[in-house]
């Protein structure tokens, strides 16, 4: 470990809100989190969901992005398997999402930071639950060393 | 006489021929090949001198040779081209020559990607066909690759390699012809152990009249072991053991002792064969156990040419 | 088409970190075909360095730049400026496109963010096999269509060896038997007289083994210059 990142060690106790950008299908977890609100269920408000056509449209450069611009943590949300609208889109994001947590963990900000889930639209609670995982999860790592350090 | 060696000689006389082969050790022990020599002496009418078998750096092949000639046997070098260049090929083909050496075996040789240099560049610059006939016309048209001409021409009995139970099977034959086409007078076979496979392959050579244009010397190796033969199955491309030896092997008392039996009963059918004049007995890393094989089978003593 | 690799991460950071800015240069042909160096590969290699610079907080200005083809100079100099400003330029061409830069930019450093592997094929997304070694004279025709200097593991011109199994070459059970291949391809065209022929050794000076090659096209060449001008045109290039 660097002494940069060092310095970067979380501090837990931090009421640290963290930015998680959440790529979201149009087909299916867009409208459960849609869904999650009209339900009123709780869930982190931290989460900026953008809307895709499919998770098939997701590349590694969008995900390294949200990244560079300071997100703590990225979400990739598509249909169950086998159910993509665009026939394997979400297996295609499956492979993709993979290949970043590689170069993730080989720059040092660790692939835990993103991950990849599958829901359909009528799953309003999972919708709630995985925004309140992911949230506990960076909560944990911390600051994206991206926004404090330097 | 192409070249004159003892080998030729009882080939020639029609003698059912036995050679052996020896691999030169992983270092610069001249004792450890002049002790495995001891086993061959009377044993055999030419002893093989590997040349870095299976990529693995070990003493050469030419120097093996020189130094199992200073114990009275004579040597087959073998020669891959994996290695060498046709520049280096040649030269060493005139050294060999000059140190007396009159047997050779012209090969591709393994990749190096199995040795224990899987990092070197290789040099394939030609192939074992074209190493034949480089060496055929160094010796019968005394001239170099590029045509120049040689004044004191290397004498060798050019020797080839076939494998009978590669594939593809149906092509097997015609590369046969090919390497007798290019200029090799005898042949020393992969080992056999699925004879079937090697009889049918024989007598296709037969009906294409091979049989009657170079020596076919059957290749040997006597199984240690079930286990061991097993992992050749799966490790050693080019050569299949029939399920049926491994089960004989597997139920015997003694394995390495039926391993014994098993070569010398090959020898005992390969002798029945028509178009086969010898064997090589290739008792890897086994060397001691050539004497009992070769007697067993009742090939001794050998002729005094 | 030219098949690479991108370095890893690693190496790649390792070896541009004394320089303030770099210039992530990509190229559009053959590299980016292969996924390892175009437009978009340039962009996220650039992202995932300027990352990693944050994380472990080093200030270093990481640009990005692709072009249609690095091998040629007309695509290059249209980058000119952005060469220039840039400490260092690190190229996402195969070995050919930072040799082009280093050609007509002294003053530049160049280095290598791939590892140009071979000339082939994708045989299928994501699947890429080496077909030719540019051995500089074809024989082709004597097999098949099929080329037994890269596609036999020891170039054999008269195979197949004896370690050829059920297909596979062996070196290694992933890897076809080329000359397996050109058995069957001969014997589908009634042709297996061809393996009948003892092919010669081949000449390999018009291959690498012949010292560094060129090529010269009078045909194509525009001006007619004494050569002392031709000498120059590159020292002008040079600036
Ligand atoms: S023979 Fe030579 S030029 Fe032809 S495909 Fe093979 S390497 Fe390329
Ligand atoms: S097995 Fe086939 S491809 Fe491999 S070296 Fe032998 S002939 Fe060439």
């Amino acid at each position: 470990m660097t002494e940069a990142q060092e310095k970067n060690i979380p501090d837990v106790s931090s009421d640290f809100e963290p930015k998680i950008v959440a790529f979201c299908c149009h087909y299916c977890s867009y409208a459960a989190a849609d869904l999650a609100g009209s339900m009123r269920l709780d869930y982190p408000t931290n989460i900026k969901i953008l809307k895709i056509p499919c998770t098939g449209k997701v590349d590694v450069l969008y995900l390294l992005r949200a990244f560079e611009d300071g997100a703590d943590g990225v979400i990739v949300a598509g249909c169950e398997e086998g159910t993509c609208h665009f026939i394997n889109g979400n297996i295609k994001a499956k492979k993709k999402v993979k290949y970043t947590k590689k170069i993730l963990d080989d720059i040092g900000l660790g692939g835990d930071r993103l991950e990849m889930y599958n829901l359909s639209a009528a799953m309003g609670q999972k919708f709630a639950d995985l925004a309140k995982e992911m949230t506990e999860r960076i909560k944990k790592l911390g600051p994206s060393p991206v926004n404090s350090g330097a | 006489m192409k070249a004159g060696s003892n080998l030729e000689k009882v080939l020639e006389a029609g003698k059912f021929a036995v050679t052996s082969e020896l691999g030169p050790p992983k270092s610069a022990d001249a004792e450890n090949i002049k002790k495995k020599a001891q086993y061959m002496k009377g044993n055999a009418d030419a002893v093989n001198l590997t040349d870095n078998q299976t990529s693995i750096v070990r003493l050469s092949s030419i120097a093996a040779a020189q130094l199992i000639m200073n114990e009275g046997l004579e040597p087959v070098m073998q020669m891959v081209v994996r290695d060498r260049n046709r520049i280096a090929l040649q030269s060493d083909i005139l050294g060999a020559s000059a140190l007396g050496i009159k047997n050779m075996l012209c090969l591709s040789g393994d990749h190096q990607t199995f040795g224990n240099h899987p990092q070197a560049k290789n040099v394939f610059d030609i192939d074992s066909m074209q190493l034949i006939q480089m060496v055929k016309n160094m010796r019968d048209e005394k001239k170099f690759l590029n045509g120049d001409e040689i004044k004191v021409e290397p004498r060798m009995f050019i020797g080839a390699a076939v494998n009978p139970f590669a594939d593809p099977f149906d092509y097997r034959v015609k590369r046969l012809a090919k390497k007798i086409k290019a200029g090799c007078d005898f042949i020393q076979t992969q080992v056999i152990y699925d004879m079937e496979k090697f009889e049918k392959f024989m007598a296709e050579a037969r009906k294409e009249g091979l049989t009657e244009q170079v020596y076919i010397l059957g290749g040997i190796t006597p199984l240690k072991s079930a286990k061991a033969a097993k992992a050749i199955n799966k490790f050693v491309s080019g050569i299949t053991i029939p399920q049926a030896i491994i089960d004989r092997m597997a139920k015997a008392e003694d394995q390495k002792a039926e391993g014994i039996n098993q070569a010398v009963e090959t020898i005992e059918h390969l002798k029945t064969i028509e178009g086969i004049k010898g064997v090589h007995v290739m008792a890897i890393a086994w060397e001691s156990k050539v004497p009992e094989i070769v007697d067993r089978a009742g090939l001794l003593p050998r002729p005094k040419m | 088409m030219i098949v690479g690799e991108q370095k890893p991460i690693e190496e790649i950071s390792k070896m541009i970190a004394e320089y303030k800015t770099v210039l992530v240069m990509g190229c559009n042909t053959c590299i980016a075909v292969c996924h390892a160096g175009g437009e978009k590969e340039v962009g996220i290699l650039a992202s995932a360095l300027r990352i990693k610079n944050k994380v472990e907080g080093r200030e270093q200005n990481i640009e990005e730049a692709s072009m249609e083809r690095q091998c040629e100079r007309e695509f290059v100099d249209e980058l000119a400026d952005k060469i220039k400003e840039a400490d260092c330029v690190l190229s996402l061409a195969c070995g050919v496109g930072p040799q082009t830069i280093v050609e007509f930019y002294p003053d530049t450093i160049v280095l290598p963010g791939i590892n140009t592997t071979f000339y082939g094929m994708p045989k299928e997304q994501g699947f890429f096999v080496e077909f030719c070694g540019g051995c500089g004279n074809c024989v082709l025709d004597m097999t098949a269509g099929i080329c037994p200097i890269v596609r036999c593991s020891k170039s054999m011109l008269n195979g197949p060896c004896g370690g050829s199994q059920e297909g596979r070459c062996e070196v290694n059970k992933d890897i076809d038997c080329g000359w397996q291949l050109i058995h069957d391809r001969l014997k589908a065209q009634g042709k297996l007289d061809f393996m009948d022929e003892i092919l010669p050794p081949k000449d390999w000076s018009p291959a690498r083994h012949g010292g560094p090659r060129k090529m010269v096209r009078e045909d194509l060449k525009i001006d007619e210059k004494p050569e002392d001008e031709i000498e120059g045109i590159t020292k002008e290039g040079e600036k």
